[in-house]
């Protein structure tokens, strides 16, 4: 199997992990789902850094993030299929 | 049950293995750190383990406070223990409870003696420990018989793709052969403390789990939270290497305690376990040092530290072997990566591989090999305390 440059944990996730450094704009990334080891491709829509998370689905504010198949916050600006989520769009709802 | 792996150790007089001999000059207290140094620095083989406290605490703080300094000189990597106060009622209550394993252990007070007789003193008596200490050797010993504790720092997004689960695959193989196990970090669980619960062996040590946590929360974050936690946890290093929130993090977090076993007891900080081998809860900080320091003085001998981004942390008596996946940490700070699993996260090995080399290390570890941590001198030794003096 080639590298992957994008690694998801569990297939309820709408987010997935760049594990490549220098990921540009417009790569068609090979995802790696890791619970069954299946793939898919998806282009990233932004340069994204090595170990942030990249919008599997289209997610606007008030939708829940789910990593592990777990709830990991909630968004609170939206990010497209392909574009970057962090801080910027994405809150905890612990604190 | 065994794996059938040996290792080399040293057999302890209470029948504890440890991986590492040393002649520990412990101070009860901040003051008596100087004399405690000066000990060190006159007697080859000896380690100093200076801290901020010690003075005017009481209560479940003065406790903690025993429990810690006790522990650390009771572990199986110490030989031999010279514990140093300002005065000799404290001083003696830590001898005695390090005296309990069996092992050589002295006092000394500096009151009405000055720091230059005292540390005359205690010098002749660590050089005696030196010896002693020098001449013992390794023996065969089972794999099973290490006392293993893991804690993550610097955690990013790699931590719970590849190194925790790692520590987990480590503890899903050891733990039923008869490891004793601990993980801790209460803060860091929140947003998998459901999880996290669902893991305890039985309701009892469940409910346990569950109150410790919500105390954590009810008496240290609601009582003395200034806005939201948002700019502690997760760290500006979480942050810096793609962890959003705190569910995120405690998710992966919780990936070290593998996908077959149960914890069967929480401990309070630095409270030995005592209901067997198995996996063990301790309720502590997630600040690295002072997490690595509870779990050496609960008896821990071996400690797996898996980092995304690079934490840097050791500790003084008990060998930290660093664990990370991440590709660019091993590029830019490989000196302090012990187990370099980035290939899982390129797909070219398994976790259960990365598990394997992990135990393969924890072998070498436990035969003599120094850590990156040890290699760099550090020797990170952090006091929990629980609040202001009286």
């Amino acid at each position: 199997m080639s590298a992957p440059q994008l690694l998801v944990h569990d297939h309820a996730d709408n987010v997935g992990v760049v594990v490549v450094e220098g990921l540009e704009a417009g790569t068609e990334m090979l995802c790696v789902v890791t619970a069954d080891n299946s793939d898919f491709r998806m282009v990233a829509r932004q340069a994204v850094p090595i170990g942030h998370k990249i919008a599997l689905a289209d997610l606007k504010p008030g939708d829940t993030v789910i990593k592990y198949g777990q709830d990991i916050g909630r968004m609170v600006a939206p990010a497209a299929r392909g574009e970057h989520v962090h801080v910027h769009n994405l809150k905890t709802k612990r604190w | 049950m065994s794996t059938g792996r040996k290792i080399w150790a040293y057999r302890r007089e209470n029948g504890r293995v440890g991986v590492r001999n040393y002649v520990a000059i412990l101070p009860v207290d901040d003051i008596s750190n100087a004399a405690c140094e000066a000990v060190a620095a006159h007697i080859q083989g000896t380690l100093a383990l200076p801290h901020a406290y010690g003075r005017l605490q009481f209560g479940e703080d003065l406790d903690l406070h025993f429990r810690t300094m006790i522990g650390t000189g009771a572990n199986p990597n110490v030989a031999a223990c010279i514990v140093i106060g300002i005065e000799p009622g404290w001083t003696q209550r830590i001898v005695d409870g390090i005296a309990a394993t069996g092992k050589p252990v002295a006092g000394f007070a500096i009151e009405n003696n000055g720091d230059i007789a005292t540390v005359a003193a205690a010098s002749r008596k660590a050089k005696e420990f030196v010896h002693q200490a020098s001449a013992q050797v390794r023996v065969e010993c089972d794999l099973e018989e290490l006392w293993i504790a893991a804690k993550c720092g610097e955690s990013d997004t790699t931590t719970g793709l590849a190194s925790c689960p790692t520590v987990g695959n480590m503890y899903d193989k050891l733990v039923p052969q008869g490891v004793y196990g601990c993980f801790g970090e209460t803060s860091e669980l929140t947003g998998a403390e459901h999880l996290a619960a669902a893991r305890a062996a039985t309701p009892e040590v469940r409910e346990k789990f569950m109150k410790t946590w919500q105390a954590y929360q009810d008496e240290v974050i609601e009582a003395h939270k200034t806005s939201d936690l948002s700019d502690s946890q997760p760290t500006k290093g979480n942050i810096a290497g793609g962890l959003t929130t705190i569910e995120e993090k405690a998710l992966g977090n919780l990936e070290k305690i593998g996908k077959k076993i149960s914890f069967i007891d929480v401990l309070q900080p630095a409270e030995a376990p005592a209901r067997g081998p198995g996996l063990y809860f301790m309720d502590t900080s997630s600040a690295a040092a002072e997490c690595c320091t509870l779990q050496a003085a609960a008896g821990y001998v071996v400690h797996i530290f898996p980092t995304g981004q690079g934490n840097v942390i050791g500790n003084p008596i008990m060998p930290v072997i660093k664990v990370t996946g991440n590709p660019r940490t091993v590029r830019l700070m490989s000196e302090h990566i012990d187990v370099d699993i980035s290939g899982v996260v390129r797909r070219e090995i398994t976790i259960d591989q990365a598990g394997d080399a992990l135990i393969d290390c924890i072998v070498s570890t436990a035969n003599g090999r120094l850590t990156a941590a040890e290699a760099l001198g550090h020797r990170e030794f952090v006091m929990t305390k629980l609040y202001r003096s009286a």
